[in-house]
């Protein structure tokens, strides 16, 4: 195997007093598709945005394609154009329609002109399968097909790497599958891929590692049908029972109740 | 009054509230009937339209009234508009700087210019200064004079304006361009600034409607005949001709201005409110 395409090490990162990391090694291989699960408040979304400095690390250092993240004098705006990055709540630009979303970027950032621009985008709506929706304003779209056009619009920049930053979250049930489809085939595509999420199947299905986070650490990583099916540690089965049957959960005392609302 | 359901018991009048609440609604009507009619019956009738409405006069008014006069009051408004629109962007940026004396000067300019009467700075811009740099000429003489004077004023109320604008954009936004690889300074001026002006859109042309009326302070400038914008214009007919009609005939052109500009604000506001959802 080549060098790591993300590679994180002694990660630690405090907001104020709350250390919300504590010491994360991790490695990504090219191509690799990896999930991180935890319950909220664990620091998965933290991890993440610290990968493209959304976050900057109180400590440690991050590397993605052999260039140092953290490194301070790093051109932080190149680094982050090989990183596509797609957000809970879409963060589409509204004043934009959906081919300005893919096109606008590329144009102020990459330097591409515009009909090389709007070839791109068509190719990448296509890809997601939402050709006909070019001229439509991000307001006029169900959420599924929102998030599906910022997928869209992360990969018109041609990037190495994709973080997905609990991408369905925010979307009504019967809107995950097609969000989660297009993860799929991308997957298969051979892009390397951090995904924080809570669907289980998905992990199970396409994540080739899944990562267990809680309290800031990486309790439990390996193996999908290890870590899902069959986890080691204690902390992984509570986590695992409560998500799988929600209803069984008992009102517990003593433990801490789930560390407060995540950081999105 | 309303009437106050607090739950306690209510007093029995004797009255159903639908009867109390014509009564109340009738006794309103009445208050104003008297007041209309005690006008029209003390008001001196000739004398009020030989005051204010001699169409002789009004006519004599034409076609300077708007060749020079309305036309210079939308030239001084709008030329201000355009200067504090640029100055409050640059302090409403300054305000929210990172660089800690950008953010106290930009404070300080707010406080300051929002804090004085505009007929303080008009003098201070058109008297002060000039006495003050005697080399320094402002661009377009006049009109130039103008354009800084309601600049200096809009801009403090523009930049808390634009300032609030920029904050009402979701974070999620400068995230979603900075992980695409904009640049702050791009991502501000792509992205953010152009939500923002949307949102602001409605209070900004309040400013407008605002300045029309400042520019009127045009007249402690002391003008040529030719730079007369519409009070100065109304005033000085006023006193050649004794009499108050130009007074109203310029009253009424700032209203042809100000009020469909109010009209497209309160379009702007409920299309605004729809579009939220």
């Amino acid at each position: 195997m080549t060098s790591p395409e993300i590679r994180v090490q002694g990660l630690h990162k405090s907001f104020g007093d709350n250390h919300v990391l504590r010491g994360i090694d991790l490695e990504i291989a090219q191509g690799e598709v990896v999930c991180v699960i935890g319950p909220s408040g664990s620091g998965k979304s933290t991890l993440l945005r610290c990968v493209n400095l959304l976050e900057e690390p109180t400590e440690g250092q991050v590397f993605v394609g052999g260039t140092e993240v953290t490194d301070p004098d790093v051109d932080i705006d190149a680094v982050r154009r090989r990183i596509g990055m797609v957000f809970q709540q879409f963060n589409l630009f509204p004043h934009l329609s959906v081919t300005e979303n893919l096109t606008l970027p590329q144009r102020r950032v990459l330097g591409r002109d515009k009909a090389a621009a709007e070839r791109v985008a068509a190719g990448n709506l296509a890809r997601v399968g939402l050709a006909e929706k070019a001229d439509a304003h991000p307001s006029a779209l169900s959420g599924g097909q929102q998030q599906r056009v910022a997928i869209a619009r992360a990969l018109a920049m041609d990037p190495e790497v994709m973080l997905f930053d609990e991408p369905t979250s925010a979307l009504d049930p019967e809107l995950v599958g097609d969000v989660l489809a297009v993860m799929r085939s991308l997957a298969r595509e051979g892009m390397t891929m951090m995904v924080v999420t809570h669907e289980m199947s998905f992990a199970r299905e396409v994540a080739d590692r899944v990562v267990f986070m809680d309290g800031g650490v990486i309790v439990e990583e390996g193996r999908p049908e290890q870590v899902i099916g069959a986890p080691r540690h204690e902390r992984t089965r509570h986590f695992l029972s409560r998500l799988l049957d929600p209803a069984t959960a008992e009102v517990e005392e003593g433990l801490p109740e789930a560390g407060g609302p995540d950081r999105a | 009054m309303a009437d106050t359901d607090t739950g306690v018991q209510p007093k029995r009048t004797g009255l159903t509230r639908t009867q109390k609440r014509r009564l109340s609604r009738g006794a309103q009507y009445a208050v104003l009937a008297a007041a209309v009619i005690a006008f029209a019956l003390t008001a001196d009738w000739g004398r009020l339209q030989n005051q204010f409405a001699q169409p002789e006069i009004a006519r004599q008014l034409f076609p300077d009234l708007i060749t020079v006069a309305l036309k210079n009051t939308v030239l001084y408004t709008l030329s201000g508009f355009v200067v504090g629109l640029a100055l409050g962007v640059v302090i409403a940026l300054m305000r929210l700087s990172s660089v800690g004396p950008y953010r106290w000067l930009a404070g300080i300019y707010v406080e300051i210019f929002r804090g004085l009467p505009a007929l303080l700075i008009f003098i201070f811009v058109g008297v002060g200064v000039p006495l003050a740099f005697p080399t320094v000429q402002y661009p377009g003489g006049t009109y130039g004079k103008v354009a800084v004077a309601l600049g200096l004023v809009s801009a403090a109320y523009m930049a808390e304006t634009i300032r609030a604008g920029i904050q009402a954009v979701p974070k999620g936004q400068m995230e979603a361009a900075r992980s695409l690889g904009f640049s702050p300074a791009r991502a501000m001026v792509s992205i953010i600034l152009p939500q923002a002006f949307r949102i602001i859109l409605p209070p900004l042309t309040n400013e407008l409607v605002l300045l029309f009326k400042d520019s009127s302070l045009v007249l402690f400038l002391g003008v040529t005949l030719e730079q007369r914008e519409l009070s100065k214009f109304g005033n000085d007919l006023a006193s050649q001709t004794a009499n108050s009609t130009p007074i109203l005939v310029a009253g009424l052109c700032y209203l042809l201005i100000t009020i469909p500009l109010s009209l497209v604000v309160r379009r702007m506001e409920t299309k605004a409110l729809r579009e939220i959802r």
